[in-house]
């Protein structure tokens, strides 16, 4: 196996974090210990960070993508105003991704918006992280 | 060769090896044929009796069937009203109020955090203005409500008294649970707000208080589900749910509470996962353990402080949102497994559940899971129908041995409260989920619809229950009106109690809450002040 393979996300940098007030941790924790494994640098937020901090913790850590997990319905609102605030802070070309409970009728509305790839829980994270590794390549 | 491969070989019974053929969830080997020498017969004994193996009550449902719960909250408190009333004539017999996530964490509608989430995954209580509307027209004397609420389970609790107040419902007539379990919350579902420590002081204050003022109301419910749904095993949803029990039962000591009182009112609540005898045994091995623990560490004498009741939600994470309608038979297989392990309190969760607020179909047909189990299957009518058979009493053994072994790792670790504020449990958890994930993409666990049997080109069935569009705008409008409308004095007099009582240590908190919500004080006013004096959890970051 070569080292790519090994480690697709090698010298990624990756914001993962959980906007609004959704307490549902456990898929972002999961995801981010997956994308450790294969090789990112992955910052954690934690709960609970407005959109505007998340664009400003993506700026200042120079990342290649975010990845907002959502699972309370407010993924509308949310990815927009985290996308306005990337733009607004000049990180206009920072990739961003959403994990989550998303409504198919609503995947379309946030690609819109700009978002490269939407993940629900039932791929498996071979396929997030290769589907993330072109995403970035 | 994995353990999940051996289980499909085909054995000849003469030539059946020694070694464990499959193993649970847990991990836990079954035997291939379990025996009478494979159990304690010293534990099983009476329903009704210590250590209660075999339930709670003597007489199971022939006394009482299981109250059917089905969890209902949306956007406004007047569409939930509806939804109330129509579960109520359907024949459900308890509520169960879903609130929303700035209810839950202590914002106000208006607040810049709360905006995007007014009225997403339950109802918005924001003042005693808006529970009065919820409730309007359904007597709290004859209704039990169940509230899923802890980082503001006191206030909500006393809104729930003011509310009664208003209705002229004597206090003590009330009857219901409010979750208040704080300590999972840091680990699993995220709606803390305060430290851990002084989460817990006011944990102890609503629970001593309500002891005295509603004796019929459950003031806690301590929670395994959420960190069950998030990923670890039965074995450990039960470690750390018995583990946070006892937290709360040595605050409660150290705060003065008799614990042959308050141990009456402790309850417990679980999801249910498609294992169906890990299932069944972690409620008896669960029940029987609380029960030697109260005994052995405490001395609690009277039975009634030792029972171990409890509720359970059927769904939450064994659910697909590939082929739906498969969801409807794992609901019906967890419904009894919780029916044979002797549960009180149940929520079927709807089929659509895993991609969408479920509609008022789909709620119906839930609830109506429940009705067919009860009074078709005849499986409630004697008491612990699985008990003696030696494959129930085996595991149950062996999960109440794991459970122990579990929290004995935590208090190796010094305790759950350290364990919480230092990341320890919640990166355990994350491990854990994990691995359960790997292991259904490496199909080393077979989930129907997702990772076989699929179905090409599946499309999403059934309709879409739409939140209405004018919710949050209600919500803020119905907002903006109280603040014009109540006594500004009134509430800044209530506030500042409040905060007084909470910078010292000695005083129970609900008298100013209860007065506070007679004022109209809202959530995030009250949380406020409190986090003023508290300040606010600050959540370790360790992976």
């Amino acid at each position: 196996m070569s080292g790519e393979q090994r480690a697709p996300l090698k010298g990624k940098r990756i914001l993962v974090a959980k906007p609004g007030l959704d307490g549902h941790d456990i898929g972002a924790k999961v995801v981010a210990l997956a994308l450790r494994d294969a090789g990112a640098e992955v910052v954690y937020t934690g709960l609970r960070k407005s959109p505007q901090h998340i664009a400003r913790v993506a700026v200042d850590e120079d990342v290649d993508a975010v990845g907002l997990s959502i699972l309370s319905g407010s993924h509308r609102e949310l990815v927009a105003e985290t996308m306005a605030s990337l733009e607004a802070l000049g990180g206009g070309d920072i990739r961003v991704f959403v994990g989550g409970t998303i409504p198919p009728e609503d995947q379309g509305e946030l690609l819109a918006m700009g978002v490269r790839r939407i993940f629900t829980s039932e791929m498996t994270l071979a396929r997030v992280i290769a589907e993330l590794a072109q995403a970035l390549s | 060769m994995s353990v999940a491969e051996k289980r499909f070989e085909f054995v000849e019974l003469e030539k059946a090896p020694p070694t464990p053929l499959a193993v649970t969830p847990s991990g836990i080997p079954l035997p291939v044929v379990a025996t009478a020498a494979d159990h304690d017969p010293r534990s099983e004994g009476l329903p009704g009796q210590f250590p209660f193996t075999r339930g709670v009550f003597a007489d199971g449902y022939q006394g009482r069937l299981w109250t059917m719960r089905q969890y209902a909250g949306f956007a406004s408190a007047k569409e939930s009203n509806r939804r109330y009333k129509f579960l109520l004539e359907s024949g459900q017999t308890g509520l169960s109020v879903a609130l929303d996530l700035p209810t839950q964490c202590g914002y106000d509608p208006t607040d810049p955090m709360a905006r995007p989430e007014v009225g997403k995954v339950g109802v918005s209580l924001a003042s005693l203005a808006d529970m009065e509307i919820l409730f309007d027209g359904i007597d709290l004397a004859r209704v039990s409500t169940s509230f899923t609420i802890n980082g503001t389970a006191a206030m909500i609790y006393a809104m729930y008294l003011a509310c009664a107040d208003k209705q002229g419902v004597p206090r003590e007539k009330l009857t219901g649970t409010i979750q208040n379990d704080i300590l999972k919350e840091y680990v699993a579902r995220g709606t803390w707000i305060f430290p851990v420590r002084p989460s817990l002081r006011l944990i102890a204050d609503t629970v001593l208080y309500a002891n005295d003022a509603t004796p019929r109301f459950n003031p806690i419910s301590v929670a395994g589900a959420h960190v069950r749904d998030a990923g670890c095993t039965a074995v450990e949803e039960m470690a750390y749910t018995l583990a946070n029990g006892l937290a709360y039962v040595e605050e409660l000591i150290r705060r003065g509470g008799d614990i042959e009182k308050f141990a009456k009112r402790m309850s417990f609540f679980f999801y249910v996962h498609m294992d169906f005898f890990e299932e069944v045994c972690k409620f008896r091995a669960a029940r029987r353990l609380w029960a030697r623990l109260l005994k052995e560490r405490y001395g609690v004498k009277d039975e009634m402080a030792l029972m171990f009741r409890f509720g359970v939600v059927c769904g939450g994470s064994s659910l697909t949102a590939a082929q739906p309608y498969n969801n409807i038979v794992r609901v019906a297989v967890e419904l009894m497994a919780a029916v044979m392990g002797g549960v009180q309190s149940v929520f079927t969760a709807a089929f659509d559940e895993a991609f969408q607020i479920p509609t008022e179909f789909s709620a119906e047909l839930a609830l109506r899971t429940q009705q067919v189990i009860a009074y078709e299957s005849g499986i409630a009518k004697s008491v612990d129908p699985l008990g003696g058979s030696h494959l129930v009493e085996f595991l149950t053994d062996r999960m109440e041995e794991e459970i122990r072994k579990v929290m004995g790792e935590i208090d190796a670790y010094g305790g759950v409260v350290k364990a919480i504020e230092e990341g320890w449990l919640q990166a355990r958890l994350a491990a854990r989920a994990l691995e359960r994930k790997m292991a259904i993409d490496e199909r080393r666990n077979i989930v129907v619809g997702v990772n076989a049997f699929q179905t090409e080109g599946e499309k999403m069935a059934g309709e879409t229950f739409r939140l209405d569009p004018n919710a949050r705008r209600s919500v803020l409008e119905a907002f903006a009106a109280l603040q014009e409308r109540r006594d500004a004095a009134a509430v800044e007099t209530s506030l500042s109690r409040l905060s007084e009582a909470a910078a010292g240590e000695r005083e129970n908190l609900l008298p100013y809450l209860v007065d506070c919500c007679h004022a109209y004080a809202t959530i995030g006013e009250m949380a406020g002040r409190l986090k003023k004096e508290w300040g606010s959890f600050r959540e370790p970051i360790r992976l």
